[in-house]
């Protein structure tokens, strides 16, 4: 509390990205964990809350008439426009806020405070819903050619992997701990996924210290060994997801990668992924893109392509589709590295593991994917995701990558996974929001040290017990999609990666099909699924009555009741009702009286009735959507001349989606 | 012209036909005066059943002694033949260009197609505009519906019937038209049930460099509006293109002269500009070699998208105008029968309800565009592949059908009709069975007695069967105005049609199949038959137990 200088400030007005014109006014509070605004409106009073740590940035702009403006830029895509009237409380609150967003200390993040209201048990529950050992076995492991190695139990060899990891049978301690100095930060080659169909596998680890010309025995007797535990082939392919150049440029500082001579039966394979300076300027200009006030078509096309983004997600699913393929298709064990094997390495298994498994496309199956290639092996969540202040330069993108790689995935495959996309969009939240502990840290480590399961809940719990929100109508265990691996096309393709505005714009309702076939879909189902359990209670009722031959009513009004659950509130009519600004790309809109006459004409107007120029622009009473989250907007009129009337009135028909 | 002239080659044996995402097949492939048909043996499975008048352009390449022939579609399928003999491929291809090319209407198709299931005059009178007026008349006495135009002599691309406001005469009309491009002159297209506001389209007023004025076509438009009322005309054209037009003796409403009446400029592409757009557009989506970032750059240099947003936003803002400022609206670009018709056709669909029915859409494209004479024979002559020199090909029609499927996107359930409805419409209007989309004009299609001779689109969309096919499962009827969002971000590259050739499609067609089952086990199971028989057999034991009593 003490980094508060000032925990209230009133009249603070809340713009609109998409319209100037729509502004809410307000209080701005500043609490321990939030950001909370509350508009002034005397029925709704919508609140829009902010964690700390979801805060990437603020900016202090220029003082103007009407106030001292304060831009927040959000990790999870929103961007919040406020006007403080007092340049004075706004610097108060800058200077708070820059604190605030930065904390120095784990113990100063919301997962320490937040409390969900569940007992011990329940936290320790949660924390076991995930369980990486049940995978292992689930994926076959150990059997004859995989083994559980203990030599990392006390974090001895390699302090940024977990304490058990999978290697070949026939590598000893001798040969890990070998191959392991001769690896960057000592992560040497474990085991990431094993298909039981066919023996291959998937390894990761992180770049060899080869230098120009160093060898390492242990190291090459290591993949030697990972070729053995796969009878079915005679070479493994090494995969190293880095450009070319940036591997030969690692050699002169002692690194480098595979001599396909030294090592026996391996081919080598480049396959360029950027490394994690080059994506985070990518995504920045993304996202400038997606925050320019009225772009053309042409502006936004240009913009997206330029920032290169979509070409970097395409690239990192390039990578996981040959892994998939040489595993599935050619039954050839890979070994995956990168640099330090902890960013691109961790994107490029967990999405071969996604299209080998369809486990992985269920809900529980995907928390243990994000838990086995991301959190298990030493993803840098903290640096990456700036959860303390840290190197801004360690800050990159790298899980959400592999998020939008799998929201590519479920728009190709509408069928095939077991969630939907706010399950992606809600994860991606809580990798930023400090709210749950899973993401803490940068390592396994590091994690215990903390004590965070003992002092912090679980998000997968959390997500586990709202897993009714996060289904795929379209999604059945026993549909063609869902057997086996995924295909995705590779050539030509490039037309089928597409701008994710469901994330990057997600605060922009306006922007969104204004109805979610989604969940009409689910509500459809349920109530499918409600009948059939009725008929099943009517069924049963029945006998009971042809056996006892009492009566009972409350069947009967229990049907009737049915008849009204269908009243799906799926489609947000509020927001169908509303025109969008359709002429803020040009200069005069249409208002009641000709205001502004045209030059053509000027010269031969007679009747002067172009004095009165303050007419109100018709877009201004027109009510638009704000661009925060808001499903209730009734418009206040701005001009008031023009009633909105049938966004009340009328909603009620259009609401009602008959059944 | 007898069509066996033209058929230099009718029939090759050994003929490998190609097409992406299809295994290849031999047969043989035979020319007939309308159609190519490859059977793969004799009395077997026909493989290839091509109506020439879909075949857009022909290439051929002769590699020794055979050739290959590559026949790109006007509905952007491309097509390979492996054709054994020089000769033969040669003949083959020049039949081919001589038969997709006849220009003569009552040659086409159309009038030689007699499905056994239908019947010649069904769907043709389906949507008569007297019908239209009579909802309107029942709701306001301010319009009326006139023969003015009976004979086609006030204005040849008009019908025979218009609605126009009931206190200008017949004679006042004739005198308009001759101050309108084409005898345009303003008529109603479209009245807004909810708050009584109209909607009319007309050519450009033939202002010319001298100002010319037109007594009875300002009082056509005064007259509409009450005192002190307000009326936006929205024109298509940019300021300078319709100040340029006053030199070709083109020209816009001067406010002096139409005081009540303000003008907004919105300038959307038509003509060759938008026929080079679309095939850009086709021909960066059937480029194999385009990396990411040229795809995006491709994408865009079509401009294609932004055409669609520009139409979008034209149609939202005349709509905006008549929901929201309950003020009557004039569309006009030039002649009038192309953008005028894209914004008049796109507002109906976001403000009414009425039109975003399977039938009420039909209703909406008979009296919109066919009726009200869009030159469908010179725009859909040519699709995106042609290299013949363009004539008067533009796709208005296609970019209309792409900003529907774009509402179909945003408002998923909101219309009756799925993709595919749109999809045919495409299809069938650069080449079709049905005479529906042949001619230019009323005029023309009663010339060539297209009505008497030929089957109606409409006529067979509408069996029960294939209607089944169109539906959208999702529908329901929404009684609101349908804004949609222009923003870039919301607005898709029509992927099912662009690219429906090309890219795999099986996964997505499932996912439809997923939803259609859905839906109908909703509908069906407890909810009627089970449901209804159990609280039958409940209330009669009750009834019974009563009785006992």
């Amino acid at each position: 509390m003490e980094h508060i200088r000032m925990p209230k400030v009133e009249n603070v007005r809340l713009l609109d990205r998409l319209s100037s014109r729509k502004a809410v006014l307000g209080t701005l509070y500043l609490t321990a964990t939030h950001v909370i605004f509350v508009e002034n409106g005397s029925e709704t009073r919508k609140e829009t809350w902010v964690l700390h740590s979801q805060i990437s940035s603020i900016e202090k702009q220029a003082t103007t008439a009407t106030g001292c403006p304060l831009l927040i830029r959000c990790k999870n895509f929103q961007v919040i426009q406020l006007v403080i009237p007092q340049e004075r409380d706004c610097h108060d609150i800058y200077i708070s806020l820059i604190r605030l967003a930065r904390p120095v200390k784990y113990e100063e993040l919301y997962c320490f405070s937040f409390n969900p209201k569940l007992d011990k048990e329940e936290r320790e529950q949660g924390w076991k819903l995930v369980d990486l050992n049940e995978e292992y076995n689930r994926m076959g492991v150990p059997n004859n050619y995989w083994q559980i190695c203990d030599v990392n139990r006390d974090y001895g060899v390699c302090d940024s992997y977990p304490t058990e990891v999978y290697v070949p049978k026939s590598a000893t301690a001798h040969i890990i701990v070998g191959s392991s100095k001769f690896r960057s930060r000592r992560r040497f080659p474990a085991l990431s996924y094993y298909c039981k169909d066919n023996n291959a596998s998937i390894c990761r680890s992180s770049q060899p210290l080869s230098g120009f010309s160093a060898r390492c025995l242990e190291d090459e007797q290591m993949l030697q060994a990972i070729r053995k535990a796969n009878p079915g082939s005679d070479f493994i392919y090494v995969v190293d997801t880095r450009p070319k150049l940036n591997a030969m440029a690692n050699r002169a500082a002692g690194k480098g990668y595979e001599n396909e001579d030294n090592y026996s039966n391996i081919k080598f394979q480049f396959i360029g992924i950027e490394n994690i300076h080059v994506m985070r300027n990518s995504l920045q200009k993304m996202l400038e893109v997606c925050e320019l006030k009225s772009p053309s078509m042409s502006d936004f096309l240009w913009g997206l392509e330029n920032s290169g983004w979509l070409k970097h997600i395409k690239a990192i699913m390039d990578a996981g589709i040959f892994i998939a393929k040489a595993v599935a298709e050619e039954g050839v064990s890979v070994l995956v590295h990168c640099s330090d094997g902890w960013d691109r390495t961790a994107q490029v298994c967990s999405v071969a593991s996604l299209l080998l498994d369809p486990y992985y496309r269920t809900m529980k199956g995907f928390m243990v994917l994000i838990e086995k290639d991301w959190v298990s092996f030493g993803h840098k969540f903290n640096h990456r995701y700036g959860n303390l202040d840290g190197d801004p330069k360690e800050i990159s993108p790298v899980i959400d990558q592999f998020i939008e790689c799998v929201w590519q995935l479920m728009e190709q495959f509408p069928c095939a996974f077991e969630f939907n996309e706010r399950f992606l969009i809600h994860i991606q939240h809580h990798i930023y929001s400090c709210q749950f502990g899973n993401f803490l840290c940068n390592s396994q480590k590091e994690r215990r040290e903390l004590k965070i399961q003992e002092r912090t809940y679980s998000l997968w719990a959390h997500l586990w017990k709202n897993r009714a929100d996060y289904l795929n109508p379209l999604y059945r265990s026993d549909h063609s999609q869902n057997q086996g691996t995924l295909h995705p096309q590779i050539a030509p393709c490039n037309f089928l990666y597409k701008f994710w505005s469901g994330m990057y714009n997600r605060f922009e309702k306006g922007l969104h099909p204004r109805q979610s076939v989604t969940d009409y879909l689910m509500a459809v189902k349920e109530e499918t699924q409600q009948l059939e359990e009725e008929l099943e209670v009517l069924g049963e009722r029945l006998a009971n009555l042809q056996k006892s031959q009492l009566g009972d009513n409350k069947v009967k009004s229990k049907q009737q009741d049915r008849s009204k659950q269908l009243r799906l509130s799926t489609s947000n009519n509020s927001l169908a009702n509303t025109p969008q600004e359709y002429s803020n790309d040009l200069k005069s809109f249409p208002s009641r009286s000709p205001s502004q006459g045209d030059e053509e004409d000027s010269a031969l107007i007679l009747t002067q009735d172009n004095l009165k120029s303050s007419d109100p622009d018709l877009s201004a009473n027109s009510d638009q959507e704000s661009g925060v989250e808001d499903l209730s907007c009734r418009s206040p009129s701005g001009g008031g001349c023009l009633p909105s009337e049938d966004s009340g009135k009328d909603s009620d028909e259009a609401v009602f989606l008959a059944g | 012209m007898e069509f066996s002239e033209l058929i230099k080659t009718a029939t090759v044996e050994n003929v490998l036909l190609s097409c992406a995402g299809l295994p290849a097949v031999r047969g043989t492939l035979c020319i007939t005066s309308h159609h190519l048909l490859l059977s793969s043996c004799p009395g077997g499975d026909v493989e290839l059943w091509l109506l020439i008048r879909n075949v857009d352009a022909v290439e051929k390449r002769l590699t020794g002694s055979s050739g290959t022939i590559t026949l790109r579609c006007k509905d952007l399928k491309v097509l390979q033949l492996e054709i054994p003999g020089m000769e033969e491929c040669l003949n083959i291809a020049s039949s081919i260009e001589a038969l997709s090319s006849v220009d003569s209407v009552m040659m086409m198709y159309p009038f030689f197609y007699r499905p056994p299931s239908l019947k010649l005059e069904e769907g043709w009178h389906q949507f008569p505009l007297e019908q239209y007026f009579q909802q309107i008349s029942s709701q306001t006495s301010q319009w009326r519906l006139s023969t003015v135009n009976q004979d086609f002599s006030t204005c040849p691309t008009y019908p025979p019937a218009v609605i126009v406001p009931a206190a200008v005469g017949d004679e006042a009309l004739r005198k308009a038209a001759r101050f309108r491009q084409g005898g345009r002159f303003p008529v109603l297209s479209y009245f807004h049930p909810k708050n009584r506001t109209v909607m009319l389209r007309s050519s450009q007023p033939l202002t010319g460099p001298n100002r010319r004025r037109c007594r009875e076509d300002e009082t056509l438009l005064g007259t509409i509006l009450d005192e002190g009322e307000r009326g936006f005309i929205i024109d298509t054209r940019s300021a300078q293109a319709a100040k340029q037009a006053r030199m070709t003796g083109g020209g816009t409403e001067p406010k002096s002269s139409y005081p009540q009446w303000r003008r907004l400029h919105r300038p959307l592409e038509r003509g060759r500009p938008l026929q080079e757009s679309f095939a850009k557009l086709v021909e960066a989506c059937s480029d194999p070699s385009l990396s990411m970032d040229r795809w995006l750059g491709r994408l865009e240099s079509s401009r294609w998208l932004s055409h669609v947003k520009a139409a979008l936003s034209t149609a939202c803002l005349a709509a905006q105008c008549m929901d929201r400022e309950e003020a009557t609206v004039l569309v006009h670009g030039a002649e009038g029968t192309d953008t005028t018709l894209l914004v008049t056709a796109l507002a109906q669909v976001i403000l009414d309800p009425s039109c975003r029915t399977l039938v009420g859409f039909q209703g909406l494209l008979e009296r919109e565009w066919i009726q009200a004479g869009h030159p469908f024979h010179l725009r859909c002559a040519h699709s995106a592949y042609s290299h013949a020199r363009l004539k008067q090909e533009a796709p208005l029609f296609l970019l209309f059908l792409d900003c529907v499927w774009q509402l179909s996107r945003q408002f998923p359930f909101s219309l009756e009709f799925g993709e595919r409805l749109l999809l045919s419409l495409f299809d069938n209007a650069y080449a079709s069975a049905y005479g529906t989309f042949l001619c230019n004009n009323e005029k023309e299609r009663s010339l060539c007695k297209v009505k008497e001779s030929t089957h109606s689109l409409w006529a067979w969309l509408n069996r029960p069967e294939e209607q089944q096919k169109l539906l959208n499962p999702l529908y329901s009827h929404n009684a609101l105005v349908i804004w949609p969002s222009v923003e870039p971000q919301s607005i898709q590259l029509w992927q099912g049609l662009f690219l429906r050739w090309i890219r795999p499609s099986q996964h997505l067609d499932e996912a439809w199949a997923e939803i259609q089952r859905l839906v109908e086990e909703n509908n069906t199971p407890a909810k009627e038959s089970t449901g209804n028989r159990l609280s039958q057999s409940l209330s009669d034991h009750t009834a019974g137990m009563e009785n006992r009593r």
